[in-house]
């Protein structure tokens, strides 16, 4: 049966059904559970916004609160992976994968290359993505084209609480290291959400409006700038696919394509920098594959090179707008 | 001849103890010196870093596990796998890039591993196996199956922040984990009496909250002894520890170092004074339990085995083109 429920508790019950379901399920960070060692309450916070309240009561010593020490700790979840446990471990920010990453891309992602095919590392990382909280440069930066690069790493960025959800549940039972990004504004994103358990696939992109003039490929908190500016072009009779990646590796190039070859036009959407991001990579993709149905140049709508910045009005300037999204389309229709 | 078998009150061990240990440490030196040698010849791809000299210490610690105890390796790896049971044929196709290595010819020296037999892998990233270690001890107190993990460092990795990062995480946490700083001197060609501030590593234990104690690495018998309280303290639930081991390293860092920062006459001396091998075999001929004829039959077979490898890994087959871009995910 579904409810309203947010994205925070989407996640929340992802968490809580996989940890019922499988015991080698552990959960650690930074204040997941919050006030260990105090002398006030024990599950004070439940991670720094609250994702993970509540869980400490039910499944008491599988939520471990660890030191500020992010390469120990990343590198235990990484190594309790590889000895057949199934970590979900907070970084918080994704920005913080910095002082840790080695244990991520040198470790984790390669073992099982290295150690030709030998190695299983179920481990997952959750952390925090996006602009848009005023929480200036060290804290807002969208990374995912970092982890894409990296062959062994799966990546995840869903745009809503009922793909947050079923694509957490799917994190926890793959048997491959997975970066599971959250936009830190869609916490509070209502959708309508299954009581009952439900995994979504890998690699499959959702269609989340058809559309017959243009399309718009983009994830995460652009899915819905992408669809504010796909409905108003429909006033002006422009109809907008919009495709949601959802995984960005894998990545479902078929529906990608598929699109791109019925439209003509593609305008990719990303809010992490242009250089070597998801936007430039899909437009790379697309070129190569389907030129010929191609009627206009592919236009890239991304964050500008710049860090993010902290002051309210760069900051919203900064972010893709759904008016940058509505003119890129109006600009490769114009060819 | 055969030596009598009581081994009471003068060693740790009983006589088959000995006789393994001494076997293990002779298979990595065997390992070592046909690897030196046919580098040397042009053999051998990448980068090869030898474990020869140091055999006491790996050997000496790893007698006291079993296959559900995890440990995580150095660059200088190839002791390590032996004395946790890698074959020694698997591992050495993998260091000629074969496809029956261990590892399928993909990993390379610097990154040998058997996870069926508790070994998470030599590593190319110095102080990365710490937090792995972190894991595996997690991963056994959470199942409480007894098992410890122990991490390896040299005296260089120990300056990294992963390694001191996971001194304090494995203190708070309690974990049946064990650090062993293998001090050989050098860091590549830097001197651990530069690069290190303090002058022991017990002095770091003690500043993250944990025992730590120094051994003469070159002597199997204290490292044996020493290690063995700290495992059966870690197993226990007593919680982690550091354990130095001064030790020596007989050839370069890597194979082709040239060692002009070494002292001169440092090497030969090395050979003829600071051998632990041979240290070994003084002690337990000395005390009358084995004879030169029981260590002369496990040469013999050590050598044959060697060989054996060191043929199975020329003959072996080259990966083909279809083995590039398979075993990067278990699925896609």
């Amino acid at each position: 049966m579904a409810r309203k429920i947010s994205m925070r508790q989407a996640i929340n019950e992802a968490l809580d059904q996989e940890m019922a379901r499988d015991p080698s399920v552990f959960v650690m960070g930074e204040d997941i559970v919050g006030g260990a060692g105090g002398m006030g309450e024990i599950d004070a916070w439940g991670g720094v916004l609250g994702v993970t309240k509540g869980l400490n009561a039910k499944y008491p010593g599988r939520l471990l609160d660890t030191p500020l020490s992010e390469s120990a700790y990343i590198g235990a979840a990484v190594g309790a992976a590889a000895c057949g446990m199934r970590p979900v471990a907070e970084l918080m920010f994704l920005d913080f994968m910095g002082v840790c990453f080695d244990q991520i891309f040198n470790q984790a992602a390669k073992f099982r290359y290295m150690f030709g095919g030998k190695a299983e590392t179920p481990v997952v990382i959750r952390a925090m993505v996006g602009a848009g909280f005023r929480a200036a440069a060290q804290h807002s930066q969208m990374l995912t084209p970092l982890f894409v690069h990296i062959p062994g790493l799966k990546v995840v960025c869903p745009s809503n609480a009922y793909d947050a959800k079923g694509l957490l549940i799917q994190s926890i039972r793959d048997n491959d290291p997975v970066i599971f990004c959250e936009h830190k504004n869609l916490y509070g994103a209502e959708a309508d959400v299954p009581a009952e358990s439900y995994a979504i696939p890998f690699g499959e992109a959702n269609v989340v409006r058809d559309g017959k003039h243009a399309t718009i490929v983009t994830y995460g908190m652009m899915v819905q700038r992408a669809m504010d500016a796909a409905a108003a072009l429909a006033k002006q009779g422009v109809e907008c696919e919009v495709i949601d990646l959802r995984t960005l590796s894998p990545i479902d190039w078929d529906t990608v394509i598929d699109s791109a070859e019925r439209t003509g036009h593609v305008i990719c959407v990303d809010e992490a920098h242009p250089r070597c991001s998801i936007a430039a990579d899909v437009s790379a993709m697309v070129t190569q594959e389907c030129f010929k149905a191609l009627k206009g140049p592919i236009q890239m709508v991304t964050a500008p090179h710049t860090p993010v910045p902290f002051s309210p009005v760069l900051e919203d300037l900064y972010i893709p707008s759904a008016e940058a999204i509505a003119k890129a389309v109006k600009k490769s229709m114009a060819h | 001849m055969t030596a009598p078998n009581s081994t009471a009150g003068i060693f740790p061990l009983d006589k088959p103890g000995l006789l393994q240990a001494y076997r293990t440490m002779r298979t990595i030196r065997e390992f070592e010196e046909r690897l030196h040698a046919d580098f040397a010849k042009g053999d051998i791809p990448g980068f090869v870093h030898l474990y020869a000299g140091e055999e006491a210490a790996g050997t000496g610690i790893m007698m006291h596990l079993e296959d559900k105890d995890r440990i995580a390796s150095t660059h200088r790896g190839h002791g390590h796998c032996i004395a946790k049971g890698v074959d020694t044929s698997g591992m050495m196709a993998e260091i000629y890039g074969k496809v029956s290595g261990s590892c399928r010819g993909k990993g390379g020296s610097m990154h040998i591993a058997d996870l069926s037999k508790g070994m998470m892998g030599a590593n190319g990233i110095l102080g990365a196996g710490a937090p792995l270690v972190c894991g595996a001890a997690l991963a056994a107190k959470y199942r409480g199956d007894g098992g410890v993990a122990i991490s390896f460092v040299g005296d260089g990795a120990s300056n990294q922040g992963t390694f001191l990062e996971s001194l304090n995480l494995a203190a708070v946490w309690n974990l049946p984990a064990i650090f062993v700083v293998e001090n050989n001197g050098y860091a590549e060609s830097t001197s651990r009496d530069y690069a290190v501030a303090v002058d022991s590593f017990v002095d770091r234990a003690a500043g993250f909250g944990l025992p730590g104690v120094t051994v003469d690495g070159l002597d199997f018998f204290a490292v044996y002894e020493a290690a063995g309280e700290i495992i059966k303290r870690a197993r226990e639930g007593g919680g982690p520890a550091l354990l130095e081991c001064k030790m020596i390293r007989m050839y370069g860092h890597f194979e082709g170092d040239q060692q002009t920062y070494r002292a001169k006459g440092e090497l030969d001396d090395i050979r003829a004074n600071k051998d632990c091998l041979k240290m070994f075999t003084q002690r337990v001929m000395e005390a009358g339990v084995i004879s030169r004829g029981e260590l002369d039959a496990i040469d013999r077979e050590v050598v044959a085995e060697i060989q054996e490898a060191s043929a199975f890994a020329k003959a072996a087959p080259l990966p083909t083109a279809a083995d590039l871009t398979t075993d990067v995910y278990v699925n896609y």
